[in-house]
């Protein structure tokens, strides 16, 4: 069935977002705010907003009941997650479809599966997708992890089966590291996740992160290029491109076929990305995890091959099939997305919430501004810190780095303090210029090229 | 006697504890010394310590666990 209404299951920029292609298509929208979002630039442009609770995630955008019970008052068809909250909730797909309403996205059993990591890796490895050397699955005993590190070598890191994002992980540097991590692994995951089950993977030390963007109706399945995302801090990313521009040609065709592999041997649904390691010096890729939604990112991708895939996922969850087949996918030129987060980039990242006194937003050819802000709106401190993302593509990359910096200097956001001045500082890093870094270059340059910088301009200032 | 006040520096959700399961970092009517955190000020899925700031003893809380707060907001009161 067509898709005429849908409620909007998220908050600030990929609100907009949502609606933005909701309205393209032709879809009346209802958005969802908490009781610090009343303001928000989505709810403004919504055909209806619905308050759905206190300002807590857990008692508003993460409350299923509450959120289920706003979609089936408003009457809407469908309900888009978004990212984050409960956009890879399997329990919260099925109310949304116990409800007899769409979900804007992969069946609650794709989620679940794809969401297990040990069950993850072992579909990745039956669709031929190479996964990081370790263990097959579960470990029942030390015995069994001493025999995989004997073939990985070490470091090797012991994970949790039900952890993720970082959670329940310890890092063995040899043997004996092993011997006394793996007890206390264990014990620790059964007492955090209530399930003690452990695998090992080997540690990749110096290693791109590369993902593919993934699209699939259930019948077909199609790959719209890579997505390179190196360039974090804690574990998030702060800037990304498309293409993988180093990447050489046959293992891009490898790297984006085998994700095209993995899409099919579960018979996926919707946008997804499935995320990699890629070491430039074997030329190996592994793979790490699928993201079962739209993601922040998502905005590189589309510059680079003119898909809109929001309005894609959209038209699939309503039946409809894919409107593009993979020979019809095509890059060009090169794209670059920079987040803008509420936070003090010389003080450490300190958040800043505040109220936006002055907003001035660059314009032209190739440059996108995806945000929430608008002036005189206060963003509240409850929510996360990312407040825009200024996308911007050009034929070449160096023609990229040169409009980027042209539109961060024409980026105004005055009465909060943002990580503007430190994009400023990477597009013009001779580093990333040449694309000379991996996942930990970002926060060795932090502390010692940018807190040289930030130091020398507070001198001046 | 007087009341010293205790502000909270940012705006976000106080907490008296680091975490659910432990003893808050202060009981009501304790001592503080100005170093000492009395609390915790959720921002952006961040956490920041709320440092006393001044020496005082009986602490009254104004403001109740997992509460909103305003920036400047007062949080506690000690005497001096």
């Amino acid at each position: 069935m067509t898709i005429r209404s849908l409620l909007v299951a998220n908050r600030g920029e990929i609100a907009v977002r949502i609606i933005k292609a909701a309205k393209a298509l032709g879809i009346r929208t209802v958005q969802v705010h908490s009781a610090a979002d009343a303001d928000m630039l989505a709810v403004k442009l919504a055909d209806a907003a619905v308050d759905i609770g206190s300002p807590a995630p857990k008692k508003s955008y993460l409350n299923i009941e509450a959120v289920v019970n706003a979609a089936k008052a408003a009457g809407v068809d469908a309900v888009h997650p978004g990212y984050g909250f409960l956009s890879e909730n399997a329990d919260f797909a099925d109310a949304v479809e116990a409800a007899g309403l769409i979900f804007i996205g992969p069946k609650g059993d794709a989620i679940r599966l794809l969401g297990d990591k040990v069950a993850a890796r072992e579909v990745a490895a039956k669709a031929g997708v190479p996964t990081v050397p370790g263990s097959a699955g579960r470990l029942a005993t030390i015995e069994e992890a001493r025999a995989v590190a004997a073939k990985t070598g070490f470091p090797i890191m012991i994970k949790a089966a039900a952890g993720g994002g970082g959670r329940g992980i310890r890092i063995a540097a040899d043997l004996a590291d092993l011997e006394r991590h793996f007890p206390q692994a264990s014990a620790e995951a059964l007492a955090s996740f209530g399930d003690g089950g452990l695998y090992l993977e080997k540690v990749i030390t110096k290693a791109r992160h590369v993902e593919v963007q993934i699209l699939g109706d259930g019948q077909n399945f199609i790959h719209c290029f890579e997505r390179e995302c190196s360039l974090q801090r804690r574990r998030q990313k702060v800037w990304e491109e498309a293409p993988s521009f180093l990447l050489p040609a046959d293992v891009r065709t490898r790297l984006c076929d085998s994700a095209v592999a993995l899409a099919r041997e579960v018979g996926y649904r919707g946008a997804g990305t499935v995320e990699y390691l890629y070491d430039e010096v074997t030329k190996e890729f592994y793979f790490i995890e699928v993201n079962t939604r739209i993601q922040v990112e998502h905005p590189v991708t589309e510059m680079i091959t003119g898909i809109d895939l929001v309005e894609e996922m959209i038209r699939v969850a309503g039946g409809a099939p894919l409107s593009i087949r993979q020979e019809d996918v095509q890059a060009e030129g090169h794209a670059i997305e920079c987040r803008i987060n509420a936070e003090d980039p010389a003080k450490g990242f300190l958040p800043a919430p505040g109220t936006i006194t002055r907003l001035v937003v660059p314009e032209g050819e190739g440059i996108r501004f995806d945000t929430m802000l608008y002036e005189g709106y206060t963003i509240p401190p409850f929510y996360d810190s990312l407040v825009g993302k200024l996308i911007v593509w050009g034929q070449t990359r160096d023609a990229c780095l040169e409009r980027l910096k042209g539109a961060l200097e024409g980026l105004t956001i005055e009465g909060i303090r943002t990580t503007v001045p430190l994009h400023l500082a990477l597009a013009e890093d001779d580093s990333v210029r040449r694309g000379a870094f991996d996942t930990r270059f970002l926060e060795t340059w932090l502390e010692t090229e940018f807190a040289a910088k930030a130091g020398a301009t507070a001198e001046v200032a | 006697m007087s009341k010293i006040e205790i502000r909270s520096p940012l705006p976000g959700t106080f907490y008296r504890a680091s975490s659910p399961d432990v003893p808050p970092f202060k009981a009501d009517g304790a001592s503080v010394a100005s170093g000492d955190a009395i609390g915790l000020i959720e921002v952006m899925k961040t956490f920041q310590e709320v440092p006393a700031g001044v020496d005082g003893k009986n602490i009254t809380f104004l403001v109740d666990n997992e509460e909103p707060v305003m920036a400047g907001q007062v949080i506690a009161e000690v005497e001096a």
